[in-house]
């Protein structure tokens, strides 16, 4: 039996960036590309030693550009990829994901959210990234984004991120904060096989038949990979079903362009995944993501606790946004409290779809997120 | 009756994306010929040879070789390329960009591949201009130079490309100009069979734009300026050999060996299981 294991399964103490690394490591991530980055350095740390054990490759590049940029090579040349950064990485990578995006690169893309803009506070934690993750590349696209609310989500939102992107032929992005990946938690991973693991679509005809960007039903095209005989071309360019550019036309364009944004919101019932606490009678919902959810979750339980019908709508998928989902709690409740560790960002996709019902946003910036008490007050308000 | 001839280069190329964008008297055509010749003298297998481009007029040259191909964002051809390489190092790895490409906008991503010593084929048309954007000056443009945004004359120093590649750790270092058809082509076969990070540039006329501007305004000119100009000063110090009016130092000056990155990477990937075993005993 070899020693090293690429899934390790069984229980373990471990931090969030640890966590997400050996996520991505059980969903079959061999490539890692990345530049060191406060708070998420620890992810590259772990693989530049668990990559190679497992026959991967870690590979440190000269900055989020190229981070970005090779890992859209690694996943063209048939591996799956990954890199890993904060907010000011993060701006630096928009440029290569709307290439992953219009050349439909499977690819993970962890965002470790701090304090911004610019240099912000680098060991602090924040949620100032959400617009970014949907908006943050030019022209109009799909995209997937997931956001953890513990270490062990850090492990099992990495896999679910590489699943949709294969799924997809998406980046998907990881949008963690300071406090779940320095965090410490026990993480129970379970056995290889009982991990869902998804590849993405290969093509079912021979070279000469073979249209790279002509889609499925699913509106998701079957990929082939370098050196696998297809000689097939991609491009930045608007590009019509074959690959080649078509910068003139705007049926080509649009074509194109709706098939991206419409293959993510045209499957977003099998992709988007909510956590429903105590909605059911709910007067008072509380619509929260990422570690900003732990204390929101301890605010609707003193709520119930004081006689107060309150719930908690914990948002796992960003983007897509759970549009259904916040429909149906604003159609039941008094009010809804959104608390976030920004200025106001997803609170505005909050207040979009609970049309009439009034929305309360919290409000939080720097070392603290909210107490448990400051949403329960808020809470209270609004009963 | 009149029988149609195949190209005889047809399979390198796809047909279906002709015409090529180039004006006329641009040297990128020769740049794609030279390297479909080198293709074929090697015999390469083409399944396993993937081109990238990154943007501008000889970006497109990806589009047009019937290999596995790939057109990047603006500089990013070498970030790419190294993602391929080292995912699958059984791949010929192979990028053909401009010099605004790969030293303008790329010049990060071409001092770190070279100093990685990432096993990629570099081979740049260098035509002292942003051609595709009407003819803006760059990284290369020579002092003095007239172009869209140095109307006045450029008094930006420009890089010596062979001095930066050979600085920056390239196994291969060589210069030609689109005169010197059959010298390129051995420079590109021999970078084809090279291990590590190799460099070919390639000085190519741009007639319509940069030579408009510089009283050159046709490809022929262009090219007498090459061919009055050009020495062959092979393995000449390449700090010396920076593009004048008077003279461009063309040859190879840099051909060496050195262990590349991908070879480095898997015989540690070999020593760290061999290592693990033995611990399992």
């Amino acid at each position: 039996m070899p020693k090293i294991r690429s899934v390790l399964t069984g229980a373990h103490f471990m931090n969030g960036d640890v966590a997400c690394a050996e996520g991505a490591i059980a969903a079959g991530c061999r490539f890692f590309a990345g530049y060191p980055i406060t708070p998420a350095t620890e992810i590259a740390e772990h693989l530049s030693q668990r990559m190679p054990e497992l026959g991967g490759i870690y590979v440190q590049m000269e900055d989020e550009i190229a981070s970005m940029a090779a890992i859209i090579g690694a996943s063209y040349s048939g591996l799956k990829a990954m890199t890993a950064t904060s907010g000011p990485g993060f701006s630096l990578m928009q440029e290569n994901i709307g290439l992953a995006v219009m050349t439909e690169a499977p690819c993970v893309v962890v965002d470790v959210m701090r304090g911004g803009p610019s240099t912000g506070q680098p060991t602090m934690p924040g949620q100032q990234d959400v617009m970014q993750a949907k908006w943050g590349s030019h022209g109009d696209y799909g995209i997937i984004a997931l956001t953890p609310s513990s270490v062990q989500e850090m492990f099992d939102l990495t896999v679910e991120a590489f699943n949709l992107s294969e799924a997809y032929r998406v980046p998907a992005l990881l949008m963690g904060d300071e406090i779940v990946a320095h965090m410490w938690e026990k993480v129970v991973i379970p056995p290889a096989d009982k991990i869902k693991i998804v590849n993405r679509k290969k093509p079912n005809v021979p070279p000469e038949n073979y249209v790279p960007f002509m889609p499925d039903d699913d509106l998701v095209p079957p990929m082939a990979c370098f050196g696998e005989g297809y000689h097939f071309h991609a491009t930045g360019l608007t590009h019509d079903e074959h690959g080649y550019p078509q910068t003139s036309s705007s049926e080509v364009q649009s074509r194109l362009v709706r098939r991206l944004c419409e293959k993510i919101q045209r499957n977003s019932d099998k992709i988007v995944k909510v956590e429903e606490v105590m909605l059911k009678d709910a007067d008072v919902v509380v619509v929260a993501y990422g570690i900003v959810a732990r204390a929101a979750l301890s605010a609707i339980r003193r709520a119930r606790d004081k006689g107060i019908k309150a719930g908690l709508l914990r948002l796992i998928t960003l983007w897509p946004f759970p549009e259904k989902n916040v429909v149906r709690v604003a159609e039941q409740v008094k009010a809804i409290v959104v608390p976030e560790m920004n200025c106001g960002q997803l609170v505005r996709e909050v207040e979009r779809a609970a049309r009439e019902t009034p929305v309360v946003f919290l409000s939080k910036l720097g070392e603290e997120p909210h107490t448990p008490m400051e949403i329960f007050e808020a809470i209270r308000r609004s009963s | 009756m009149v029988q149609e001839m195949a190209h005889p280069f047809s399979k390198y190329l796809r047909a279906e994306v002709m015409p090529h964008i180039w004006c006329s008297g641009c040297g990128n055509g020769v740049v794609l010929n030279c390297f479909v010749h080198a293709l074929d003298e090697l015999q390469m297998d083409l399944d396993k040879l993937v081109v990238v481009s990154g943007i501008g007029c000889i970006g497109r040259t990806a589009g047009y070789t019937n290999t596995d191909s790939f057109h990047t964002t603006h500089g990013r051809a070498l970030a790419f390329a190294t993602g391929v390489k080292l995912a699958n190092p059984e791949l010929e790895v192979v990028v053909i960009s401009g010099d605004g490409d790969l030293f303008a906008i790329g010049g990060n991503h071409f001092i770190h591949a070279a100093r990685r010593n990432v096993g990629i084929k570099v081979l740049c048309a260098n035509n002292l201009n942003y051609g595709m954007t009407g003819g803006q000056q760059g990284p290369t443009t020579p002092l003095e130079s007239i172009t869209t945004t140095s109307p006045y004359g450029s008094i930006e120093h420009p890089f010596n490309l062979v001095h930066l590649a050979a600085a920056s750790g390239a196994t291969y270092v060589a210069r030609w100009t689109a005169l010197h058809v059959r010298r390129l082509t051995q420079s590109i076969k021999k970078m084809l069979q090279k291990e590590g990070f190799c460099f070919v540039e390639v000085l190519s006329p741009c007639p319509e734009i940069f030579g408009r501007y510089n009283k050159m305004r046709s490809g022929l000119e262009m090219m007498a300026w090459f061919k009055r100009a050009s020495v062959v000063e092979s393995f000449s110090d390449p700090s010396k050999a920076e593009i004048t009016a008077e003279k461009i130092a063309v040859g190879e000056f840099v051909d060496m060996e050195k262990l590349s990155y991908e070879k480095m990477l898997h015989e540690k990937i070999s020593k760290i299981n061999e290592k693990a075993m033995e611990e399992v005993g």
